[in-house]
């Protein structure tokens, strides 16, 4: 990665652990201003961890995360968190209309969400304005991933953390969020990281990629690196999930 | 009665027992156990509460309060070791609950200020909001669990903590509150109480007994509500630290 390109979030030996078990060990790295990062790795590589420190959900036991070059723990958390969005793959709804959903991070601070941002945002996603109306415990997986981009949208923030927010969606409705994102990231030119499993996906979207094993980050490059990994454990990995 | 026929009442726990026996419940040795307790602590009270009643002097009745508070406090924080300080959250509790409503009842003069008011009041009083705090303790600590992850959404979209605990904490209370309410919807038609069947008993005129059964469902229904609500409050802001993220037990 070029360092013209700003950084959006920057790690410095960063270590987690949870009880006895070290989740992330010293992620030293950083993630490029307005363009698209997308982050592979096998199941328990730490990566949503990684997402939850950036969200400020959790705090490193050592080292510094730096938010637009400002020390992660210098924010107050609210401003953060409404600054680092984040979609998680279980897409939680509050119980209620798919509006209270959308209207959530705003009755949060005390307003109301104006009705014109409400459609916006639900036609935004690719669902029509009936579905603000609809229970949001009456929605299939994809629509309700939707809804949980739309919601974190609704916030504006500067930085978006996707969390494996396709793998449980048909290929219609992957492409469909794709194209959300990809669009999104070029009208708003909000920076975004997006956790996924899918190497053609990571190709595809991602401009730049980051691979975690065993909680370090062993490979940070253009994507184009998942097609020729120097590594010998990013190699075995794509050979194995390529398979 | 006389200890004669107080021992000829224990066929009631012999029926127990047998059936116990007979289907293989399980039940001798807890029946057994709760029986002797019941025995000893029972009576050890009706000769204390005797000497405290005699002596009609104010430094017992506080000490008998203590002890009151001091047992519930021992009962109920064993289903809330997971926060933070719950010892100290229960002592307040039920400081506050006999604060209250003895300061309602002697204020008002609707009751003496005599041990023989007092203690079984606080008795009743205390005891309910034990129970109330571990219904209230066991529900919480199990909503948190289960929405934690509608606890970390609201968090992560820039809420409080007070927002993001706010519909755990409310079903907690209401679920704790139910029994109290609903019991007290069918008293008298389903069960009389035990205060008033005691008092009717021992010959009291049904009457006053019941103007005082009354009164205790009051006091039990603002010691449910107050109970479950102030340990409520005081017991979130110990789930989050200062950077507003919600503790797991590994990091508190």
């Amino acid at each position: 990665m070029s360092r013209d390109t700003q950084a959006a979030i920057q790690f410095s030996h960063v270590h987690y652990q949870s009880g006895d078990t070290k989740i992330l060990n010293d992620i030293t790295g950083w993630f490029p201003k307005n363009h698209i990062t997308t982050l592979v790795g096998p199941s328990g590589a730490g990566k949503t961890t990684l997402f939850r420190l950036c969200n400020g959900l959790i705090s490193p036991d050592s080292g510094e995360i730096y938010i637009d070059d400002q020390k992660i723990s210098s924010y107050e958390p609210v401003t953060l968190r409404r600054k680092v969005g984040i979609a998680l793959q279980q897409a939680v709804m509050v119980p209620g209309t798919v509006r209270k959903n959308l209207a959530l991070p705003v009755e949060l601070q005390g307003e109301e969400l104006p009705e014109e941002t409400a459609k916006e945002m639900i036609r935004l996603v690719g669902l029509d304005e009936r579905f603000l109306d609809r229970n949001a415990k009456d929605l299939s997986g994809g629509q309700r991933q939707k809804v949980s981009i739309a919601r974190t949208l609704v916030m504006k923030p500067e930085i978006l953390l996707l969390d494996e927010i396709t793998s449980s969606l048909d290929r219609v409705s992957q492409q469909e969020i794709e194209e959300l994102i990809i669009r999104i990231n070029e009208t708003y030119q909000t920076t975004i990281m997006w956790i996924t499993h899918n190497l053609k996906q990571a190709l595809s979207i991602g401009e730049y990629t980051w691979v975690m094993m065993d909680g370090e980050l062993v490979e940070t490059g253009e994507s184009s690196l998942l097609k020729d990994p120097q590594n010998p454990r990013v190699q075995t990995f794509v050979k194995g999930e390529s398979e | 009665m006389s200890f004669l026929l107080l021992g000829l009442s224990l066929i009631f726990v012999l029926i127990p027992l047998i059936l116990s026996k007979t289907l293989n419940l399980g039940l001798e040795k807890d029946a057994v156990v709760a029986t002797i307790r019941a025995i000893i602590q029972l009576l050890a009270v009706g000769y204390i509460i005797q000497f405290v009643f005699d002596a009609e002097n104010f430094f017992y009745i506080f000490l008998m309060v203590v002890l009151i508070i001091g047992a519930a406090v021992q009962n109920a924080r064993k289903k809330g070791v997971s926060i933070q300080g719950i010892t100290w959250k229960l002592i307040v509790t039920f400081v506050f609950i006999e604060v209250l409503t003895q300061g309602i009842l002697l204020g008002l003069n609707i009751t003496p200020a005599t041990a023989q008011y007092i203690i079984p009041i606080s008795g009743m009083v205390i005891g309910n909001s034990m129970v109330l705090s571990i219904l209230f303790l066991n529900r919480f600590t199990s909503e948190i669990e289960s929405r934690e992850a509608e606890t970390e959404l609201i968090l992560s979209l820039g809420g409080t903590p007070k927002q993001a605990i706010h519909r755990p904490l409310i079903s907690s209370i209401q679920a704790s509150t139910i029994p109290t309410i609903e019991s007290q919807k069918t008293i008298g038609l389903v069960q009389l109480p035990g205060m008033m069947s005691g008092q009717i008993i021992a010959g009291a005129d049904p009457l006053q007994a019941v103007m005082f059964q009354l009164l205790i469902i009051f006091l039990l229904l603002t010691t449910a509500v107050v109970t479950s609500a102030m340990l409520g409050f005081l017991s979130y802001p110990t789930l989050f630290n200062e950077r507003m993220q919600l503790l797991k037990p590994e990091k508190q």
